[in-house]
């Protein structure tokens, strides 16, 4: 049901990560493989220290492997520099955090304009894209409000506009909805949903089974290892399987 | 190579992190506003203290030496016993000529006697100082002339009986009348005013330094040096509460005039050996304004050092606030950082950032400091009488030095910001 025939967007061989702290080694992750098609909607889930978060940042560019290959869109990251590695960050991917972070002395339409900023696009000339995102997540009439003049659910749509403004190749979100109450939770899911429906590519890590529900595969990690993995219907086209042909 | 980002949004970037805490950014620019105003206010004062030194100096004339008969010390203790007869001594009219005809690139000598004397029309009366001198004395010490004329040759020839009055002593004399072809009257004798001069340098204008008095233009009745020899010959009388005290002194000063500037330095000690062959006692001093005017620079240069190395450390003090503050807040502003960088911004967007924050600070501070600097020297010009001269080099220094603080003193904290690691600086609360 679900075919992985086109070039996978994140191809991820024999990944190790390995942190030195004083005179202890701790392999964080132990060999990981992974491939994720176009379109996907991917949860990664697991204890805590399975290695899920430091998987998110080696597939974020955050942090740099200790062996292993990353092919990001078919561009091996793993070989990249610094510079390179921000430039990738700021036009393929986009990044929801748990704990939103916007950037407090800047609006909503700054906030969301951020990483077109770092690309050298004036706020000027892309206001309008700008405004289209916040209006999306349903913030047109906070425009100019502060992040500290925001709810919590609020502040993570600005965050969720804000990954989308770059038209990346993936969208990475980490615990979207760790720092919200169950309701403004549902509604983020609802709106990562939506953007999975119109073809973004979503990884999503998280403790939440209802969370997992949501998505095609749920990768299930385990002493930095993926342990098994689930292949599913997500449950919006389980509710209403008229989408399936959509997707 | 990425289109880069207009500065002008990095610097309104900077301005609204800095006015997030505006209480700290103004205390932060304090120390750098204190700084840039105490250079341009002190350099401002020390300007103004060494101009006014070095115009009256300039008013002897760089290219002047001055020769002042001087009693010496000596014949004070002497004159108890020698009442009777008048002490001798002072330049000769013999040193001027020697000088005149022996030196080389001397354009004038200009000798001079002085005599205080009473000067009288019809029933008024002032006391001056009635001076002696040659034609070309005017041109000499660039007197004004108001009305009339100076001296000639023709008066010096003929010993006329001519005068040229300064104007405040001929507002003293003449309240209501035009002074030009009035007699006035000095002992017995009558002398027709040709011309009125303005005095240039008057007391308070005159420098401190001892050396300096005596150019003595208030209250002068210029006459023919002829004449001057003539009707009251080289004996000077001063009657004092009963006794008198006579003294002979053929002349006063001589104020020589070289070709050029240049010629001056060499000239000093070459004038001060001819004279020294025909005085035995050293009863004459020479002002040379030129080593005044360099004395008179030197001092500045020392003063300007003093001062600008104390406006040095304010900077500095500055500086290092800034340089504080900002480490402080790249530690405080750490997850901005890694939200920065997982966005996208390279390690050199994160230094540029920071470095335009302590940038703006410093020339913000800056820019306050100069127009402190400017009223400072102001109010205090207009409540002391002291001279204060803004100089546009001092402005542009201290407002360079300023924002060259900020971008010294922002780079250390600016790339310790850069150094961080994304996911570190992302997980620090």
């Amino acid at each position: 049901m679900f075919m992985d025939f086109r070039e996978p967007i994140i191809k991820v061989v024999q990944l190790r990560k390995t942190y030195i702290m004083g005179d202890v080694r701790v392999e964080v992750l132990k060999g990981v493989d992974l491939a994720i098609a176009p379109g996907s909607y991917v949860v990664i889930m697991g204890p805590s220290g399975s290695g899920k978060s430091t998987l998110l940042n080696q597939l974020g560019c955050l942090d740099r492997p200790t062996s292993g290959r990353y092919f990001l869109g078919g561009e091996d990251v793993s070989a990249m520099d610094d510079d390179q590695l921000s430039e990738v960050r700021g036009k393929k991917l986009g990044f929801i955090f748990q704990s939103y972070n916007l950037i407090e002395q800047l609006t909503v339409v700054e906030n969301i304009h951020v990483p077109l900023f770092y690309q050298g696009r004036d706020l000027d000339l892309c206001y309008d894209h700008c405004v289209e995102l916040a209006s999306k997540v349903g913030l047109a009439d906070r425009l100019d409000h502060r992040p500290k003049q925001l709810s919590g659910g609020q502040q993570q749509r600005v965050a969720i506009a804000r990954s989308l403004v770059n038209d990346p190749l993936l969208i990475l979100a980490d615990e979207p909805t760790g720092n919200l109450d169950s309701k403004t939770g549902v509604e983020v899911l609802n709106l990562l949903d939506q953007l999975n429906a119109g073809g973004k590519t979503i990884v999503l890590v998280t403790h939440g089974e209802e969370v997992a529900e949501r998505a095609h595969r749920v990768i299930h990690m385990k002493d930095g290892i993926i342990d098994r993995e689930i292949v599913q219907r997500p449950l919006r086209e389980r509710q209403n399987p008229a989408l399936v042909k959509a997707a | 190579m990425r289109k880069k980002f207009p500065i002008w949004r990095v610097v309104d970037l900077g301005i609204k992190s800095l006015l997030l805490h505006k209480m700290r950014s103004m205390l932060t620019m304090l120390g750098i506003i204190f700084g840039v105003c105490s250079v341009i206010a002190m350099l401002a004062i020390g300007e103004g203290a060494s101009h006014e030194a070095q115009e009256s100096i300039k008013k002897l004339g760089s290219s002047n030496v001055i020769l002042r008969s001087l009693k010496p010390p000596e014949d004070n203790k002497a004159s108890g016993s020698g009442r009777s007869f008048a002490t001798e001594y002072g330049l000769t009219y013999g040193d001027a000529s020697r000088i005149q005809h022996t030196m080389e690139g001397i354009e004038q000598v200009v000798p001079m006697r002085i005599m205080r004397e009473s000067v009288r029309f019809g029933q008024s009366a002032a006391p001056a100082q009635v001076i002696g001198t040659h034609p070309i004395y005017s041109e000499i010490s660039n007197l004004e002339i108001v009305s009339g004329r100076f001296l000639s040759p023709t008066d010096e020839q003929h010993f006329n009986n001519v005068c040229v009055l300064s104007l405040s002593l001929a507002q003293k004399l003449f309240p209501y009348e035009n002074p030009l072809s009035e007699e006035v009257r000095v002992g017995a004798d009558y002398y027709k005013v040709v011309g009125l001069i303005r005095e240039q340098s008057t007391a308070d204008k005159r420098p401190q330094s001892g050396a300096m008095e005596g150019q003595p233009l208030d209250n002068a009745m210029f006459i023919p040096l002829s004449t001057a020899r003539a009707r009251f010959g080289d004996t000077l009388i001063r009657r004092s509460a009963g006794s008198f005290e006579a003294e002979k002194v053929q002349l006063h000063q001589i104020t020589i005039k070289f070709k050029d500037v240049s010629q001056v330095e060499e000239g000093v000690p070459q004038i001060e050996n001819l004279l020294s062959k025909f005085h035995k006692k050293k009863d004459f001093e020479m002002v040379v304004p030129l080593q005044l005017l360099r004395q008179a620079e030197q001092t500045k240069r020392m003063f300007n050092i003093v001062l600008g190395s104390i406006a040095a450390i304010s900077l500095l003090v500055g500086g290092i606030g800034i340089m504080n503050i900002m480490l402080a807040t790249v530690t405080e502003r750490t997850r901005e950082i890694g939200i920065r960088r997982a966005l996208g911004a390279r390690k050199n967007d994160i230094i540029s950032q920071f470095l335009i924050e302590s940038t703006v600070l410093s020339v913000g501070g800056g820019l306050i400091g100069v127009a402190l600097g400017i009223v400072i020297p102001i109010v205090v010009s207009y409540l002391t009488d002291l001279t204060t001269i803004i100089t546009p080099t001092a402005l542009i220094l201290a407002f360079t030095i300023s924002g060259g603080i900020g971008v010294i003193f922002g780079l250390y904290p600016a790339s310790r910001a850069a150094a961080l690691d994304p996911i570190v600086a992302l997980r620090r609360d």
